[in-house]
């Protein structure tokens, strides 16, 4: 067994991984990336349509430009890359986490790092996760596979398919699909707004003529040994009415009904997650519940947008460089919780009286709203009108440093306005 | 076609496979015929994956109740051979109400008779102290400590590993579609033309015995399906607990369970409901919340949150027969009926072997042990239950991929599933049940194409021509309903 000793250990080497992994190493860092695929760059990879990069980058990328961009960034900055490599545990080392790594080409490692950075990434909610009935067929797809094998396999999936659910993979996938001759019946949105980006509506269905049935719910997938048709009826009181049940022919059906942060190797470690996001509890630095690991990307919480990943991810890591040198923020660090009409905040904690970059989500659309943040006692700290605001689109908030100073908690809330 | 089996089974189920690797003991020459590719693909596949306790029918009444104990007592000894996921976690049979105490006792008085090692009757403190997961709101419990949790298909695969091994000829993809006998010989027939000949017969064909027993000539009965639902959750779900909980039987099913299963996932279910299609591998709406509903009243802190997949599968019942049909036929010489093995029949399995053994002696063939020595089987060693040192070892002296994780969520490495398919498990679904690869959280979508590949690799076809599983009566399918661009 091999033994190898890096100042930061980044686990993944996707987006998020390979910015952290640049960002880091060009502090000066002796940094590794920790990728289980034989190949950089994670989802991007499969993902050849444009419209990567124009925050991050200024200029538009297809997924596998925007990938080699920050993979030449981090090879640049020196940092080192582990491939077909899997981290199976971590455990707490003398001297910092300890990594157990099962690698294709060099058997097993034990990685002392000083500090780790998680850039796991997330997965796709599939059928079997949502317990959707019917008959168990070839042909049931989750859309980002179905992706995977159109776009890096050349294999078009079938002749006629039903999208279910509108996140954006779905909504790109629909005209990836009908691009590639694939009949598109329809899309399936159990919830009354779509789930992807408004400009992903417009793109991939609206120009295409393709429906999207909000408020509906598949209620069976049919068929022999292939998908043969699918039922769906619309909500009723939250349910699906039966009495109003359609069927539509189809050979394929894609999944596209929502992402999860893959951190079952945190979870295992004894990191503390956050049932809102389903990633790690963060403080102010993005560093988890255990000392020394910290958190960034997709595996965080889901993002819309690639560039938001590697700011994020380039935030985590001057967090972990700082943490290497031992420098630690002044004070104790507050809870900030979301209040109405907020899905979740990130960070979870901050240092009262320091300027905050925090990412929220709304739960629900809203044309105008004000968002709020209040301490503990009722008092409003900060408030700024926001227009336009979409489930699917992340918020971006700077608070200036001194709203916050000698707060004992925080509450964010987003009031709707008429 | 010289050669003359003396005995043929007709199923690869765990039924057919146990009696072939009993008989792969013996100085016999055995062949067993499955229709599909790959062995275990019915009703051994989709079930409960339970060692029953012993005392849910009476051993000295029913056939089932007397080889339901010693199928169980036998496993210890299989588990040692064979190395199949098994563990005796106890059964726990839980009374949620005053009334159902009497029922409680009733079924402990039927095991203390049928001769169950260890059977406690507890009260509401000590079976919560038993099963900590379990609901406040516990009046008693039927605590049997050798009752347990088996991976079936792995048993299943490593019964076929060690038959065929030790002689015996698997013939995968032969449905029987037709067999005469003359001078002492069955010559069976199957679907794509193959024939083969053989003294003794035994109809192990599960959901299809009815079919079988009618080709030969033999009795005439009716198997129809009682479906069962399953819901499987995550490995991480709280709500896993230690024991299998059932809860007090009613007249016709043992309920809906709670099962921690020898994978190390958390199981609920199943349903009984007799439906019409053998194929119907269907779940419904209605039964998903039923079954969160009912697996909740036991253990609260089961969540659809945690749900990874569902399935179902059916169990085959003899029309009008609740027992196990287990018998010399007495219309057709030399053809012996395994049909209506419905639960317990995993349990059973062992025993029913051993069974079937004595009905082939009964009948005239002389039964030998061999005189070479029995190659026992070492099965593949799984990166999930080895240590770190070990996967190195592995890594360094067989191959690089042992150190490869191709699923993540179940972590299995590459080297195993190589070895699944050399094993002749060469569908995804096979690859899926030998390894579980493919069967965790994501069910496939991070390591299907890798699998894939794997298996095109291994065979030497193209991805196009990668099997997802058995077909349902008609021609195997594709896991690609498309075509290449």
């Amino acid at each position: 067994m091999k033994t190898l000793e890096y100042e930061i250990a980044v686990i993944g080497g996707g987006a998020a991984g390979l910015t952290a992994a640049a960002q880091a190493a060009a502090a000066g860092k002796r940094t590794v990336v920790i990728e289980r695929s034989r190949e950089l760059g994670g989802v991007l990879l499969q993902c050849i349509h444009s419209g990567f990069g124009l925050h991050y980058f200024h200029e538009e990328l297809t997924g596998p430009e925007y990938a080699a961009r920050v993979q030449q960034k981090a090879t640049e900055a020196g940092a080192d890359f582990l491939l077909a490599s899997t981290v199976m545990q971590i455990l707490p080392g003398k001297k910092g986490p300890l990594l157990t790594v099962y690698s294709r080409q060099e058997g097993v490692v034990w990685l002392q790092a000083q500090a780790v950075i998680l850039a796991m990434g997330c997965r796709e909610r599939c059928r079997g996760n949502l317990g959707i009935p019917g008959d168990r067929v070839s042909g049931v797809y989750s859309a980002g596979t179905a992706q995977l094998l159109l776009n890096r396999e050349g294999i078009v999936p079938g002749k006629r398919a039903v999208i279910v659910g509108s996140g954006d993979i779905g909504l790109i996938m629909a005209r990836r699909l009908t691009w590639s001759g694939v009949k598109v019946a329809c899309v399936l949105e159990i919830m009354p707004y779509p789930a992807g980006l408004s400009r992903n509506i417009a793109q991939c269905l609206e120009d295409f003529g393709i429906p999207l049935h909000l408020s509906t719910s598949i209620t069976g997938i049919h068929g022999r040994n292939q998908v043969e048709s699918v039922t769906f009826a619309p909500l009723v009181n939250g349910q699906p009415d039966l009495t109003q049940e359609e069927r539509v022919t189809c050979d394929t059906v894609l999944f596209s009904v929502g992402l999860v942060p893959e951190n079952e190797l945190s979870r295992d470690c004894g990191i503390k997650l956050n049932p809102l996001t389903g990633g790690a509890l963060v403080d102010e630095d993005l560093m988890t519940s255990l000392p020394g690991i910290f958190s960034c990307g997709n595996v965080l919480h889901v993002h819309d947008l690639v560039d938001f990943v590697s700011l994020e991810a380039e935030r985590c890591a001057d967090s972990a460089v700082r943490y290497c040198a031992r420098e630690r923020r002044p004070g104790s660090q507050i809870q900030i919780a979301p209040g109405a009409n907020v899905r979740y905040v990130i960070p979870n904690q901050v240092t009262p009286g320091q300027p905050h970059h925090l990412l929220l989500r709304t739960s629900r659309p809203l044309a105008a709203a004000e968002l709020q943040l209040r301490d503990t006692t009722g008092n409003r700290l900060f408030v700024k009108r926001l227009r336009h605001l979409r489930p699917a689109e992340m918020i971006s908030l700077e608070i200036p440093h001194d709203c916050t100073a000698g707060a004992k908690g925080l509450v964010l809330e987003l009031e709707e306005l008429n | 076609m010289e050669n003359i089996f003396d005995v043929a089974i007709v199923g690869g189920g765990i039924v057919g496979m146990a009696t072939a690797y009993r008989l792969a003991h013996r100085d016999l020459s055995v062949a067993l015929l499955e229709k599909e590719s790959d062995v275990c693909q019915g009703v051994s596949k989709a079930n409960s994956g339970i060692v029953h306790g012993g005392f849910h029918y009476s051993a000295s009444t029913t056939l089932k109740g007397r080889l339901e104990l010693r199928g169980n007592l036998a496993f210890d000894r299989l588990h040692a051979e064979l190395g199949f996921p098994f563990q005796r976690c106890g059964i726990l049979v839980v009374a949620f109400a005053e009334d159902q105490l009497p029922a409680l006792e009733k079924l402990y008085r039927q095991g203390v008779e049928n001769g169950v090692p260890g059977l406690e009757l507890c009260d509401a403190e000590r079976t919560r102290q038993l099963e900590p997961k379990l609901n406040s709101q516990v009046f008693g419990g039927l605590y049997a400590p050798g009752g347990g949790v088996v991976e079936p298909y792995r048993l299943v695969f490593a019964l076929m590993s060690a038959a065929v091994q030790n002689g015996v000829r698997l013939y995968c993809g032969f449905q029987v579609a037709g067999a005469t006998e003359q001078d002492g010989t069955w010559e069976i027939a199957s679907l794509d033309g193959r024939s083969l000949r053989a003294r003794y017969v035994i109809n192990a064909a599960g959901l299809h015995a009815d079919d079988v027993s009618r080709l030969f000539g033999a009795e005439e009965f009716e198997v129809v399906p009682r479906k069962g639902e399953e819901y499987l959750l995550d490995r991480l779900s709280p709500a896993r607990p230690s024991k299998v909980v059932f809860p007090v039987p009613s007249a016709h099913t043992k309920g809906v369970l709670v099962i921690p299963t020898a994978g190390g996932t958390t199981m609920i279910g199943p349903t009984a409901e007799i439906v019409e299609d053998k194929h119907d591998n269907s779940t419904t709406a209605a039964n998903r919340k039923r079954i969160f509903a009912l697996a909740r009243k036991m253990v609260s802190g089961i969540s659809e949150r945690d749900l990874v997949t569902s399935f179902s599968g059916s169990r085959p019942v003899i029309e009008g027969k609740e027992d196990f049909f287990l018998a010399l036929s007495e219309k057709a010489p030399r053809f012996l009926q395994a049909a209506g093995i419905q639960s317990p029949g995993l349990t059973a399995s062992p025993a029913i072997a051993e069974y079937l053994e004595q009905l082939l002696a009964k009948a005239g063939l002389a039964i030998k042990d061999k005189t070479t020595a029995f190659l026992p089987w070492q099965p593949t060693p799984a990166l999930r239950e080895i240590s770190p040192a070990e996967a190195d070892r592995l890594h360094d002296t067989d191959a690089p991929g042992w150190t490869d994780v191709v699923c993540r969520c179940e972590k299995v490495s590459e080297a195993e599933i190589r070895a699944a398919i050399r094993q002749g498990h060469d569908t995804l679904e096979g690859v899926k049940l030998a390894t579980r690869a493919g069967m965790g959280r994501c069910q496939g979508g991070f390591c299907g194409l890798k699998i894939m590949r794997l298996i095109a690799e291994e065979l030497g076809l193209s991805l196009e021509a990668v099997m997802r599983r058995e077909s349902k009566g008609k021609a195997n399918i594709s896991v690609l309903g498309g075509s290449r661009q």
